[in-house]
């Protein structure tokens, strides 16, 4: 086995542990209330810390472009409900702003 | 309305489109730094987890020592542990043969788009949404190791966004429905840029710091109302 080999297995063990953990403990268990609403806090909270601040460098040293690209995102899927769309035309307009810049 | 398959793999697609580029510049980075071919598709059909791989391969060129990558990697993936946990809430029962299965696949993306889709998710919906997502994530490394930058670069580079999108896109209809959204989504992001920018501590750590303290402070304002 090669010397990287051994390394990713051993990434790949620390990652899947977490991931699985709670699917083989606490499937079919009734948590308690206040964690219960915790878990039902952690989607809006983990896109909060996903999203910001690395969106405003999600094109590396473009912070404007960056941001007309989301902004586009936001607008659009505030109007319509299709975020393949969304993503497809964020791509685009960053693209031309790219070309144009 | 419960959802099947069919609806995971609809779900999907945005995901496959955002996470093909950004895996194909994976692949280009590993072959760049001297990985075989086995060993970059290893990393994307073993660990399967986004950010750390790309940081996994930087630190394996600079020569960093096996425990500091290692830590690095458990640290930066730990989020998915409260992402996991979150989704299981929602599932219901899931047969104990899928789930060993189902967090393997767990990812920002895939746990976003499934945390918030309209209608009762269920294992064979997450199951699509999964392994197709991770289809797009492995086909796309092979790509890149192969053919190299078939796009052009601008266009590449420009694909960047396509996540960033993605997140926005989740979360807006959730921001039109209540306060709360913008509430706890606005407290994490300032919270994860206090924590990197002023703290200074590493982007994994300080994301799901902030996850679990904001999540935390949300109980004790909304947890009051219920009492």
């Amino acid at each position: 086995m090669t010397r990287v080999l051994f390394i990713i297995i051993l990434m790949a063990l620390v990652t899947y542990i977490p991931r699985v953990i709670p699917f083989v403990t606490i499937s079919d268990k009734t948590l308690p209330k206040k964690i219960r609403m915790f878990l039902d806090f952690v989607p809006f909270t983990a896109l909060g810390a996903l999203l910001i601040p690395g969106v405003f460098s999600a094109i590396e040293g473009e912070l404007i472009i960056s941001l007309v690209g989301v902004v586009f995102a936001f607008v659009y899927s505030w109007k319509k409900d299709n975020m393949i769309i969304s993503v497809i035309g964020s791509i685009g307009v960053v693209y031309l702003l790219m070309i144009m810049r | 309305m419960r959802l099947k398959a069919k609806d995971g793999i609809k779900a999907a697609v945005p995901i496959m489109i955002g996470y093909f580029p950004v895996a194909m510049a994976f692949g280009i980075l590993a072959k760049g730094g001297g990985l075989v071919f086995f060993e970059t598709i290893g990393f994307s059909f073993i660990l399967y987890a986004g950010a750390s791989q790309f940081i996994g391969v930087s630190m394996i060129i600079i020569g960093s020592g096996v425990g500091e990558i290692v830590l690095a990697t458990l640290l930066l993936n730990f989020r998915h542990f409260f992402m996991s946990a979150s989704l299981v809430q929602k599932l219901g029962h899931i047969q104990k043969s899928l789930r060993p299965i189902l967090g393997f696949f767990i990812t920002d993306e895939v746990f976003s788009v499934a945390s918030f889709q309209d209608g009762e998710i269920s294992e064979s919906y997450l199951l699509s949404l999964e392994v197709l997502s991770y289809l797009s994530w492995v086909t796309g490394t092979a790509a890149g190791y192969i053919i190299g930058n078939f796009l052009p670069e601008t266009l590449q580079v420009s694909m960047g966004i396509g996540l960033y999108a993605l997140f926005v896109s989740i979360l807006v209809p959730e921001l039109k429905k209540s306060s709360k959204a913008i509430v706890l989504a606005l407290l994490a992001g300032g919270m994860n840029s206090l924590l990197r920018y002023v703290v200074k501590i590493p982007q994994g750590w300080s994301i799901v710091l902030s996850i679990v303290l904001i999540s935390s402070i949300g109980v004790l304002i909304y947890g009051r109302a219920d009492d």
